[in-house]
């Protein structure tokens, strides 16, 4: 095994791991060596394709088919230079007032959070997109909200020269999105910060990593790593872990903190499609301009637009046979709607770990969640009738088309709307919780600054923090999060170094 | 191919997933099976045997009700067993189904030629490439 030696670790390089690494490498100037571990491959730009499948398995945790441990629910997550960043929408939200008091997290503030999110906006370029640019499938969601009297909103999102392929969760291939893998960590590697892809972390203890550098696969996309393949240890003053909210956890494992994989939540969220008699722009444009919000607390759901390729589409159609194919086969004139539950942190919900130490998502799914994607299913289908749509996809109901001329019987609908784990197609991003900040450690694994419990030199600073669900698109409040993260530690480096 | 020893009852289950892949020509499968396989390639040994035992549980018990196996059921049979095991009131026997249509359904709609047949078309170019 190697050895090496840094004053700072980051693991991961994604909303949390980018934000750190930006935040502490004026310190390289001043002699401070710090190395982000990233798990995930560095893709060349002439890399990105934009084919389903092939990006897929480039840029996602098991190539987008990590399950629960039920195998009732996928959950997405990035996995290359940038993480999560590399495959969002970049849509930009400010954290939810009510949201952050509801945490009540001892020395976090709402003000603080915006304060510091407005800064990342600012630095990634988030803005509203002109009018032209907006799409056919997001005009009608917002016509359809609008004849219903919905308040609906238009995304802030973050790219810079957006040609509008629609791929952007494959990998923007015109490196629009202002991710960190565009932003904040190109800056951090001139000034000194080594970022090691395919190198992946298999444990931590006091000061000390164990990692994996892995070689290329044959026909792989991205870089080698830069490092050797083969396994290292790395011994470092400060540890910061950014890992996401499957990963952070598992690698805290062997501490005595109760709460480490507790308080594990998502937003699980179906994919609801609509049928038009005319063709649409949907596969042209950004996928995601529009969104409804204000069910968010009385009804626990909030809808956005959405576009999805062939592959993900048929798998979030319920069914099989020719009614799924049906809708396939108008894929041009489809219209799409994401239905995000807001789901509280439960006690069942956690990460748990196997005998290799690999993280376990153990994850049922809540009444408040079920009630949230049933909800949201009839609401979409009102906006999508509202707007013209001929027939609509309905997952939770018996007979899984609904045309135009049942529209007044969505209520009947949804009062017999069956869900079930297993059949109903529901897949989650935005993983949160597992290591949240609190006061103590009976009810916390770190103190609002991101510091675990009783280790002053290992910090968190990724989704995992989240006490409970953000209830909005998670990426600026990590970034912000992380900044508050960056800022404790630069103020204690004379300290701990 | 993993599935290769099971191939009748496999491409039985593909066509009452998917109807239109029954005109799938010989190169259409070539490339349905070379996603499969990629898909399959590094996944846990222990998920593959899970995989050939589904198949194989789902070839074998239509014979208790109907005196055939699955692949040499009649189309709408083969619907009636799929949906069964779909709704099945067994959570491990519905992911099991679950799991083998998203196979199927990568295999079918993750060929470059099904997004053609589609119309899916997105193109890194976005607005510039508009028809």
């Amino acid at each position: 095994m190697k050895r090496l030696r840094y004053d700072i670790v980051i693991v991961g390089s994604g909303a949390g791991g980018g934000t750190v690494a930006e935040q502490l490498s004026p310190l390289c100037h001043q002699g401070v060596r710090i190395a982000v571990l990233e798990k995930g491959p560095r893709l060349r730009d002439d890399e990105f394709t934009g084919r389903e499948l092939e990006m897929a398995a480039a840029l996602y945790e098991d190539g987008g088919g990590f399950l629960t441990s039920d195998g009732t629910m996928t959950l997405a997550s990035g996995c290359a230079y940038g993480g999560s960043t590399v495959v969002y929408t970049g849509t930009s939200m400010l954290p939810p007032e009510r949201v952050i008091q509801r945490w009540n997290v001892p020395g976090l503030t709402h003000a603080d959070l915006e304060c510091r999110a407005r800064k990342y906006m600012a630095e990634n370029n988030v803005h509203f997109l002109p009018d032209e640019a907006i799409n056919g499938n997001n005009k009608l969601f917002a016509s359809g909200c609008r004849a219903l009297g919905y308040d609906v909103q238009q995304f802030p999102v973050n790219v810079k020269g957006c040609r509008g392929s629609s791929l952007c969760n494959l990998g923007c291939p015109n490196q629009a999105k202002q991710g960190t893998d565009r932003v904040q960590l190109p800056r951090a590697e001139q000034s000194g910060v080594e970022v090691v892809t395919r190198c992946e972390v298999l444990g931590i203890g006091e000061r000390t990593l164990t990692a994996r550098a892995s070689p290329k696969p044959a026909g792989g996309k991205g870089d080698p790593s830069p490092w050797e393949p083969g396994d290292y240890q790395i011994d470092a003053s400060i540890i910061v872990l950014c890992a996401g909210a499957l990963h952070t956890p598992a690698l805290l494992r062997h501490l005595p903190l109760p709460r480490i994989g507790r308080g594990f939540t998502c937003h699980p969220a179906m994919i609801m499609v609509a049928e038009h008699n005319r063709p649409i722009t949907n596969f042209i444009g950004h996928p995601k301009s529009y969104y409804l919000d204000q069910f968010a607390e009385s009804e626990h759901f909030v809808l956005e637009t959405c576009m999805y390729f062939p592959f993900i589409t048929a798998k979030s159609l319920a069914g099989f046979g020719a009614p799924h194919s049906a809708f396939m086969q108008a894929f041009p004139r489809l219209q799409m709607i994401l239905v995000l539950a807001c789901d509280k942190a439960d006690a069942h919900n956690r990460v748990t770990f196997d005998r290799a130490g690999r993280p376990v998502a153990d994850y049922r799914f809540q009444p408040g969640a079920i009630h949230g994607l049933i909800r949201g299913a009839i609401t979409s289908a009102r906006i999508f009738f509202a707007a013209g749509a001929a027939r609509v996809h309905m997952p939770v109901a018996r007979s899984t088309t609904i045309d135009a001329r049942d529209a007044a019987r969505l209520d009947e609908i949804a009062a017999s709307a069956e869900f079930t784990p297993g059949k109903t197609p529901v897949s989650a991003a935005h993983l949160q919780g597992g290591c949240a900040m609190g006061a103590g450690p009976s009810d916390s694994v770190t103190d609002c600054w991101g510091r675990v419990h009783g280790h002053p030199r290992l910090f968190v600073a990724d989704a995992s923090l989240f006490p409970d669900s953000l209830e909005i698109n998670p990426y600026v409040t990590i970034m912000a999060l992380a900044d508050r993260v960056a800022q404790r530690i630069r103020e204690e480096v004379p300290a701990l170094l | 191919m993993p599935l290769a020893l099971d191939l009748a009852t496999f491409r039985a289950v593909v066509t009452t997933i998917v109807p239109e892949s029954s005109a799938l020509d010989e190169q259409g499968w070539r490339d349905f099976d070379q996603v499969v396989e990629a898909l399959l390639r590094g996944r846990p040994e222990s998920l593959k045997r899970q995989l050939r035992l589904f198949l194989r549980a789902v070839e074998w018990l239509p014979v208790i009700r109907y005196g055939r196996t699955f692949s040499r059921l009649h189309p709408d049979a083969r619907v009636r067993i799929l949906a069964h095991l779909q709704n099945d009131p067994i959570q491990k026997i519905r992911v099991g189904f679950w799991g083998l249509r998203t196979i199927v359904l990568a295999g079918y709609y993750g060929r470059h030629a099904a997004a053609r047949e589609l119309g899916y078309c997105a193109d890194p170019r976005g607005w510039e490439a508009r028809p």
